[in-house]
């Protein structure tokens, strides 16, 4: 399988993976997928209060390279993006960055899944209502 | 030398550590799929695409004299590795000729007789595509279930043949998880209820004993690649006398191989599956020795490094060659893309549209998770202990590194039951 050059870069070093405190009110889990699938996605995100920034976020992912890749770009993106910023990204973004094939486009829509899950489980922490920045991100 | 490989331009393999003595990259180890050519069946070919060039249908010259010997002499070769006459060899273009021949062409011969073909689920798709087309033109197909481990119940055979049953095809050996089936008490049962049995045995020839007469066996294909020999020769082999099994062609034209196959005949090809056969007959004995130790200690390796992994497929009933291991909580494709100096199968076809894994893995009863984790090590003759080394070393390497990222693998380790988990389908 030809992948491009960004995808196996991801998939010999991926950045961020980890395990954030997900007890912690600043961090919000995003857990996408299913292991019958062949994917699982599970991003976080360590939001700051004041800021509404995404200070840190961290990955771990069960699925094929561009699924490794997906979110280990992921992570990077929405770093130091604020909760707004970071809804915004969209699968095709990453799949124009990964130059994934069309076989794998699939993956590049469970990272933007994992994205507003984190996302979501963090606004449900701190009783965030749901944005305008939803209906923009579309 | 490093082990830095190319492939597509994209450097595959970033350490820069020596290979271990005797080690080549890429390493091959995918030989269900397909075999290299051995040396001393290529030098027999060589003369049969100049020198002797004729065709073996011509009866009037030295040119097909000396074509039409070679060809008597590779199918003496092909019949003698499976305890059968020489007119009992058909010459196809290989194993999926061969299947279509004898499946589709005993239910066109023996309709009057009835209309009913029992095979079973972990079949080649040679066997199931030809089955699921004589369905559609009115043929009743029984596909037999199998146990975990891989084999039939002989019991749900003996309840499925019936009246109208014309035909048991049921493979020897299975091409993904080297599970041997129970052939001669297969063919015992078929002979006693008056049925024909037709077995794909590609990946059994010329790795096990394989006895038509031993094994009851009325109709068998093989196939030239998978034994050390050329792509597109195969052969049928297709029982003469107790019973006599008469077969309706499928290809027209000329008359040749007692008129069950027309075309003329790859004389080169032939030569080469006859000398393959003829080589593996002579060496099995001490390769399948051989092989059945590397796949032991390759097993071992495994299970001895990493927690999580099991094997797939009944090990006492086994080809010497064939290891299929599970890696829970690591996905195939991923693995794959980690250890892409070696060439190995992965049991989930995650390259294709579907994404679906392995028909025959989910057969035996794995999930679709552990499906998408599991991969065949098809172990062949040119394969060296240093080989499974390299590639145990290796696999143990990578899955260990893609378990430090999977979110399965933490979670199981916390004591999470995943089945538990509601899981977002997509």
């Amino acid at each position: 399988m030809a992948y491009s050059d960004k995808v196996v870069d991801h998939y010999n070093h991926p950045r961020n993976v980890g395990t954030l405190d997900k007890s912690a009110a600043e961090v919000g889990t995003g857990l996408v997928g299913a292991p019958e699938c062949g994917d699982v996605m599970r991003l976080q995100i360590r939001v700051n209060p004041e800021t509404n920034v995404i200070e840190d976020a961290k990955f771990k992912t069960f699925g094929c390279g561009s699924a490794i890749a997906s979110s280990s770009l992921a992570t990077e993106w929405v770093k130091g993006k604020t909760i707004d910023e970071a809804m915004a990204i969209t699968n095709t973004d990453i799949v124009k960055e990964l130059a994934l094939p069309p076989v794998k486009i699939h993956c590049s829509v469970l990272a933007e899944d994992a994205i507003r899950a984190a996302i979501g489980d963090w606004k449900k922490k701190n009783n965030v209502a749901e944005t305008a920045a939803v209906a923009v991100a579309h | 030398m490093s082990n830095e490989i190319s492939n597509n331009g994209v450097v595959v393999s970033e350490s820069s550590a020596p290979l271990p003595a005797g080690v080549t990259l890429p390493i091959y180890m995918d030989n269900h799929a397909t075999t290299p050519i051995d040396p001393r069946v290529l030098d027999a070919m060589l003369p049969y695409f100049g020198k002797v060039f004729g065709n073996a249908a011509s009866r009037n010259h030295v040119f097909g004299w000396e074509a039409e010997q070679a060809v008597e002499k590779a199918r003496e070769q092909i019949a003698k590795l499976i305890g059968a006459t020489a007119k009992e060899i058909i010459f196809t273009s290989g194993a999926t000729e061969s299947n279509n021949l004898a499946i589709k062409g005993i239910a066109e011969m023996y309709r009057e007789r009835g209309n009913h073909i029992i095979t079973q689920v972990t079949e080649h798709k040679a066997v199931l595509d030809t089955c699921k087309k004589l369905e559609k033109q009115g043929y009743r197909v029984t596909y037999l279930p199998v146990q975990a481990d891989g084999l039939i119940d002989l019991e749900d055979l003996k309840r499925a043949i019936d009246d109208k049953t014309i035909l048991v095809s049921i493979m020897y050996a299975n091409n993904e998880i080297g599970v041997i089936q129970p052939v001669a008490a297969i063919g015992k049962l078929c002979h006693e209820k008056g049925v024909i049995f037709h077995t794909d045995a590609v990946q059994a020839v010329g790795k096990i004993p394989v006895d038509v007469q031993k094994d009851n066996i009325d109709v068998l294909s093989l196939s030239g690649h998978k034994i050390y020999g050329p792509k597109g020769v195969g052969a049928l082999y297709v029982r003469r006398r107790n019973p006599r099994v008469q077969i309706s062609e499928q290809i027209n034209g000329g008359g040749h191989e007692r008129g069950m196959r027309s075309g003329t005949l790859n004389v080169p090809g032939i030569v080469g599956l006859g000398m393959a056969c003829e080589i593996s007959g002579q060496e099995m004995e001490a390769e399948g020795k051989r092989e059945k130790e590397l796949r032991d200690y390759m097993r071992a390796k495994f299970e001895k490094a990493l927690d999580y992994v099991h094997v797939n497929g009944n090990m006492d009933h086994h080809l010497p060659g064939n290891l299929n291991m599970s890696f829970v909580y690591v996905e195939g494709e991923s693995l794959l893309m980690g250890i892409n100096d070696i060439a190995v199968s992965s049991g989930s076809a995650c390259t294709s549209a579907t994404l679906e894994p392995s028909y025959v893995l989910k057969a035996l009863g794995l999930g679709d998770d552990v499906a998408h984790s599991s991969i065949r090590f098809g172990l062949g003759r040119f394969n060296t202990k240093a080989d499974v080394d390299y590639v145990s070393d290796k696999v143990i390497d990578v899955v260990s590194k893609l378990r430090e990222l999977s979110p399965l693998y933490e979670m199981v380790k916390e004591g999470i039951d995943l089945s538990k988990i509601e899981w977002a389908a997509h």
